[in-house]
């Protein structure tokens, strides 16, 4: 016989649970995580070396820099100074999940860290189904994309909370326009946060790092 | 491309049920995919039918039923189904919305054959 079996079950109930794990661990430590996403090329390595150069002698940050092939992005980040560095290489997949990032959390000594930072596959699609165990998503965009990135991809923008625009001493020589990105944007999730900034000349990023030392201070208060 | 570890993820899901509840053989997975999941149902499909007969669940069959946005207004209070991707009602354009649907990715329900919890019922 036949019968139908209701069942109310997460897909990703799974990868939910060791993200719900990692957020504990993470939260008991007192360390804050960031889950950056964009589309390829947007600039999340070189924000990220921007901010380790900026912050590395006052905050102690942890890095996990995702890639499909090759670890050039993690010796970045290490160039950049950063000494606690971990890549995942995920060998073709366009995505992390949590179980790979469970896997070299234990790598971090989770107690000398304040901030963990995640740098997830270029890609805005995938991602955005997979939580890390992060505190927040924070998405990248630069003026070199089309302004409605927003509209096209809106459950990563619904699903972050910060939005950083970047490449913003390029414009006004493409079609990119600054306010119609933050209107798509805000559109879609009206509580982002947004920073316009520019990792090439470094106009803005002060900005930026005086919100992570607040996030920093707010969480050790806490 | 994520759906192939989709696809592996809801057999990975089911072949767990299937054996804790002690089904002989698993006929459909019905599925709830929510527009804001980010997921292609077409890709999902494929890729569920790539690797299915591979496994324990041999024949399976996945029922997708897709699942448009759907908003509340915290503003007016207005409930409607969204066919565009900006969070605005339509009636008052506040962005201060909830969304009741369209976040979904779940196994809503098995097709199964021979169940021991019914028998002797």
């Amino acid at each position: 016989m036949a019968e139908k079996i209701a069942l109310k079950k997460k897909v990703l109930s799974e990868n939910d649970r060791i993200a719900q794990e990692i957020r504990e661990s993470l939260k008991k430590n007192g360390v804050v995580a960031l889950n950056f996403v964009s589309s390829p090329g947007s600039g999340k390595t070189s924000l990220l070396e921007r901010t380790i150069a900026a912050l590395g002698r006052e905050l102690r940050i942890g890095l996990i820099a995702g890639d499909v092939q090759t670890e050039n992005d993690s010796q970045r980040l290490i160039r950049a100074g950063g000494d606690r560095v971990r890549p995942i290489v995920t060998g073709g997949a366009c995505h992390l999940d949590a179980r790979m990032v469970a896997r070299v959390l234990p790598d971090f000594d989770l107690g000398e860290l304040d901030l963990l930072f995640i740098e997830n596959v270029g890609n805005l699609v995938c991602p955005s189904s997979y939580d890390l165990g992060e505190d927040m998503k924070v998405v990248l965009i630069s003026t070199t994309e089309g302004d409605d990135k927003p509209l096209k991809y809106p459950a990563m923008f619904r699903k972050s909370s910060v939005m950083i625009i970047n490449k913003i001493d390029l414009l006004g020589t493409s079609d990119f326009d600054l306010q119609r990105a933050k209107e798509n944007a805000l559109g879609i999730n009206p509580d982002l946060i947004t920073f316009e900034v520019s990792c090439r000349t470094g106009e803005g990023l002060e900005t930026w790092f005086d919100w992570l030392r607040q996030l920093v201070k707010k969480t050790a208060g806490s | 491309m994520h759906e192939l570890s989709i696809a592996e993820s809801i057999v990975e899901a089911v072949l767990q049920e299937k054996r804790r509840r002690g089904f002989q053989h698993v006929r459909k997975v019905g599925l709830r995919v929510g527009a804001l999941s980010g997921v292609m149902v077409e890709a999902l499909e494929f890729s569920f039918q790539a690797i299915v007969n591979e496994t324990e669940l041999d024949g399976a069959e996945l029922c997708v039923e897709y699942l448009p946005v759907k908003i509340r207004c915290k503003t007016c209070g207005n409930r409607q189904t969204l066919d565009d991707n900006l969070f605005l009602c339509p009636q008052c354009g506040s962005a201060d919305v909830d969304i009741l649907q369209g976040e979904e990715l779940d196994i809503a329900y098995l097709e199964v054959e021979d169940s021991p919890e019914k028998q002797g019922s």
